[in-house]
């Protein structure tokens, strides 16, 4: 038994993540093997939706870090929304919002991922 | 002003499944002394991470020992000690590690750690080579010119 689920959906190039329950060092190895499929998918794109997430420790933390540099080399990104307030402290405590976009709403989240394929393109035309 | 000491033990398996039953105990007692929601969120997860360190490093995962969980209540502060009976080191058991995931664990590790400081007001470690290692976590009751939860305490 484990209380902790991941629940994906996917939409065009972007697959979201709602995670939800606790995160721990127990619980950290189901959202990796998630987003390590993901990967295998080549699917770079990546949205986890925290509301449903009632507790972090930082190795689950450490699944994001252990992640991020294979998709941002790969053109992708992890963008984080809708954490509460315990939530949050445990990232802000690390640092991780300079290295992270982490957001209030979903809505904001997907913003986030459009403009960063836009100026992507942009950049891409200039060269 | 009150001199006793009360304590609550915990002894479980050193297993990760069992890092929501610890950090449950510790927050229930947290709670029955009066701290708020954000210092019961602060204990359970330093708790948690000083319980990861033990699971993750301590033992051969093979072995399923012991891990102590204390918990001592004086009237300033809450003290949590883990201790965990793990082999300790001995030169000749060092192998060399593979560099990327001893690097990688590493830098999860030291998230812990600096959590551990930074949530609680005092973390300390006594090592007993072969014997027994033990991290103390202490949360004060007040701050310097906070006497509000003494004074709840005390009410009890």
């Amino acid at each position: 038994m484990s209380n902790f689920q991941v629940k994906r959906s996917d939409e065009d190039q972007l697959s979201s993540l709602r995670v939800a329950g606790f995160l721990d060092a127990h619980t950290a190895p189901i959202l990796e093997r998630e987003i390590q499929k993901l990967l295998d998918e080549g699917r770079f794109q990546i949205l986890v939706d925290f509301a449903d997430l009632g507790y972090i420790s930082s190795a689950g933390l450490g699944v994001f870090m252990g992640f991020i540099e294979q998709i941002r080399t790969n053109g992708g990104d992890i963008k984080m929304c809708r954490m509460n307030t315990k939530i949050y402290r445990v990232f802000d405590l690390l640092g991780f919002p300079t290295l992270y976009d982490i957001v209030d709403d979903l809505e904001t989240a997907r913003e986030k991922f459009f403009q960063t394929s836009l100026n992507k393109g942009s950049q891409d035309n200039q060269k | 002003m009150v001199k006793s000491k009360t304590e609550y033990k915990l002894r479980i398996p050193s297993q990760t499944e069992n890092l929501e039953l610890i950090r449950a105990f510790v927050g229930l007692v947290a709670n029955k002394v009066g701290f708020s929601e954000d210092d019961i969120g602060k204990i359970e997860l330093a708790t948690d991470e000083a319980c990861t360190n033990v699971i993750k490093h301590a033992y051969d995962p093979k072995d399923q020992k012991a891990l102590d969980v204390a918990i001592q209540i004086d009237y300033q502060k809450f003290t949590v000690l883990v201790t965990d009976h793990g082999k300790g080191f001995h030169p000749d058991e060092i192998k060399i590690p593979d560099m990327k995931e001893y690097l990688a664990e590493l830098r999860v590790g030291g998230l812990g750690i600096y959590l551990m400081r930074t949530l609680m007001d005092e973390v300390d470690y006594k090592i007993r080579p072969g014997l027994s290692n033990q991290v103390r976590m202490v949360k004060y009751f007040i701050d310097k010119d906070d006497s509000q939860l003494v004074q709840k305490r005390d009410r009890k």
